[in-house]
């Protein structure tokens, strides 16, 4: 017989262990999809590590594709922590993408210094309703959000492809369903001379930064903790439950958002309907690799971004589908839950105890 | 007005919703069946794209038709076995494990099919299944086009309508899964397996999901494309609760959708000059949020969703 039986204290090693053994077994894993394509592994996974560290120019792709990331990765890992399933972060990211370059391309006669905090804002503001929308519907219908905020993320891509043929379509852009280019004042800075990596890359880390703080060690962080371990419990204590889900929905949809911000303001310049490759979901995966903590979560991004960096450059150089990489991105997730499962519990052998 | 008027009496008009609503009509009920025995099978999103794949690459190495629907619905019970294993022995969270279940599924998927076919600009097609022409009844006015023109797989998911109810409502089987989404203490203290029955829905359920990937592969369309799911999966999470966890209203749920999507189309095409036509690709994900906001209130959820069990723990 097994027994499975909690584990009295799950220890700090194994919080900071099972990601990394995560990590590590999903890209082991990637031998099997790797020998069925026909590729030697061992040369697929040189290749990769030379694709992100080989160098300046590969380490700033892999920042430049981590920088979005850690923006999703925080909307959902402290959404995730007040067990608030926002799923529509792909959503709120197309919602701060195009309030970014409707502000940003000209439509208001705003110069100087004052335009892009303005981008960041609106960006940051359309974000944080494009969750408080379905926040409101859980709230006060029991509308599941992790239903609604997974159908918004299509009803607002359509949207977008409707304002990109409308409203927000480039009028010099020959027809293309594209936005007009934002202002170079309005433009987050490079960091590097000829490279892609931007200053949305330092807003992430200091939003990460004060997340970390915020939740270890605020009020608003203690709130938002026991809301997330038990509602029950903190309606009890007096914590006004309602509001402290519509301020986590609202801190998530604007960290979305700002992801969008990011992409169109630091790296692309214009809004197509294919600024992110699926961003927003990835960004789940980030969050759970990272045990929900901010600190953790640019870590994981840095990890997540280097297997798309590192697999597209292999993908180029021996002809191994590019999709090896969500692969990879998915087993880490399904690794990391299996490991917390290990760390929480422990499987004891019983013997089957006599009638 | 008469144009409405006119869509809505066409036979064209509502064997299009039958069409439309068939593998919804597969993932509603494989969502029920999941969801009666406790567990959310978000999953399913990623196990249409499976079964969308797998069934029309079986088709496509010359496994027949009736084998590609076989091989996809075991492509679906293997991402359902794995779904299970992870939320009822190790008892970790439906959401995640479920999302984790569609990456997987769906890069598994893509990465198969760009590894077998890398350099191909179109998709190659398959001969898929063919309008049932039955004798006298397809030549019946009204009902014939509409029920008797279909492809056998849409009749598939029909029958599965009433054996899903029938198994719910009149085998001790069925009992027992309702009862081990509300109260598995009950069903323990009874002798059942727990483990056995809530992992043995999921796998049933995940293998009807993917059954209605197939469909879109091998009836609706002739061949495999990325993205092609496009968020059907997840109307079905909805639509679960709006038919209140009941296979009849399940079937009733799906035609609505199918019957409001088919409406959407041919409004397009009567008044795309005034409104854009994303409006209307907007309206049926719009419809299954609403469905959702007025079917919550009063929704009944299986009690012990969402609630992992462990054996000698209460």
């Amino acid at each position: 017989m097994i027994r499975i039986e909690p584990r009295e204290s799950p220890s700090r090693a194994f919080a900071v262990g099972i990601p990394v053994l995560s990590a590590v077994i999903s890209l082991a894993f990637a031998a099997i999809p790797l020998l069925a394509a026909g590729a030697n592994p061992l040369v697929a996974y040189g290749e990769m590590i030379k694709g992100v560290f080989g160098s300046v120019f590969a380490v700033s792709e892999m920042l430049t594709r981590a920088t979005p990331l850690i923006f999703t990765g925080l909307a959902a890992a402290l959404a995730f922590r007040a067990k608030l399933w926002n799923i529509g972060a792909e959503g709120q990211l197309y919602l701060g993408a195009m309030a970014a370059v409707g502000i940003g391309s000209g439509f208001l006669d705003i110069s100087g210094l004052l335009l892009l905090p303005l981008i960041i804002f609106l960006g940051a503001a359309a974000g944080a309703v494009g969750m408080m929308a379905p926040t409101y519907l859980k709230v006060r219908f029991g509308a599941d959000e992790v239903v609604t905020t997974l159908l918004l993320n299509f009803i607002i891509l359509i949207f977008l492809q409707m304002m990109l043929e409308g409203p927000l379509q480039d009028p010099m852009g020959l027809g293309w369903p594209q936005s007009a280019p934002v202002l170079d004042q309005g433009m987050l800075p490079p960091l590097m001379d000829r490279m892609r990596v931007h200053s949305g890359l330092i807003l992430a880390l200091v939003l990460a930064a004060i997340a970390q703080f915020m939740l270890a060690r605020s009020v608003w962080g203690f709130k938002l903790r026991a809301v997330g371990e038990n509602t029950a419990a903190a309606r009890h204590a007096g914590i006004n439950v309602r509001r402290s889900l519509f301020v986590v929905a609202a801190i998530s949809g604007a960290l979305a958002g700002l992801a969008g911000v990011s992409e169109v303001a630091g790296l692309k310049g214009y809004l197509t309907s294919d600024l992110s490759p699926g961003f927003g979901y990835t960004g789940i995966v980030v969050a759970m690799l990272a045990g929900l903590s901010p600190v953790g979560v640019v870590i994981a991004a840095l990890f997540i971004a280097s297997v798309f960096v590192g697999a597209d450059s292999m993908s180029r150089a021996m002809g191994v589908s590019s999709f090896l990489a969500d692969l990879v991105v998915s087993m880490s997730l399904l690794c990391v839950l299996v490991g917390g499962f290990l760390a929480r519990y422990r499987i004891l052998r019983t013997r089957a105890a006599k009638a | 007005m008469m144009d409405l008027l006119n869509i809505l009496l066409s036979d064209s008009f509502w064997a299009a919703s039958l069409r439309i609503a068939t593998p919804l009509i597969f993932g509603v009920l494989g969502a029920l069946i999941c969801e009666r025995a406790g567990v959310l099978n978000l999953g399913i999103e990623g196990i249409f794209v499976v079964g969308a794949m797998c069934g029309w690459m079986a088709v496509w190495l010359g496994a027949g038709l009736w084998g590609g629907v076989l091989f996809a619905a075991l492509a679906g019970a293997f991402f359902g076995l794995l779904h299970a294993i992870l939320t009822v022995p190790l008892g970790l969270s439906q959401h995640v494990s479920g999302l984790g279940i569609t990456l997987f599924a769906t890069s598994v998927s893509y990465y198969t099919y760009r590894t077998a076919l890398p350099n191909v600009s179109s998709p190659p097609r398959i001969e898929p299944f063919q309008a049932l022409d039955i004798p006298v009844l397809s030549d019946l006015p009204f009902l014939g086009p509409v029920l008797f023109q279909q492809t056998a797989l849409t009749w598939l998911a029909l029958l599965m309508v009433g054996l899903v109810w029938y198994v719910m409502n009149r085998t001790a089987l069925g009992v027992a899964i309702k009862a081990v989404g509300d109260n598995p203490d009950s069903v323990d203290a009874q002798g059942l397996s727990v483990y056995g029955l809530r992992m043995g829905a999921i796998v049933a359920g995940s293998a009807l999901m993917a059954l209605g990937g197939a469909f879109l592969t091998m009836s609706a369309f002739d061949a495999f494309f990325f993205g092609m799911v496009n968020g059907r999966g997840w109307v079905c999470i909805a639509l679960v609760i709006f038919a209140s966890w009941r296979p009849g209203k399940a079937l009733l749920g799906a035609l609505l959708f199918g019957a409001f999507d088919a409406l959407q189309v041919r409004l397009q095409t009567e008044m795309g000059a005034l409104v854009p036509g994303q409006v209307f690709l907007m309206a049926p994900y719009i419809l299954s949020i609403i469905a959702l906001v007025i079917a919550a209130r009063s929704a009944d959820y299986p009690r012990a969703l969402l609630t992992p069990w462990f054996k000698g723990q209460r």
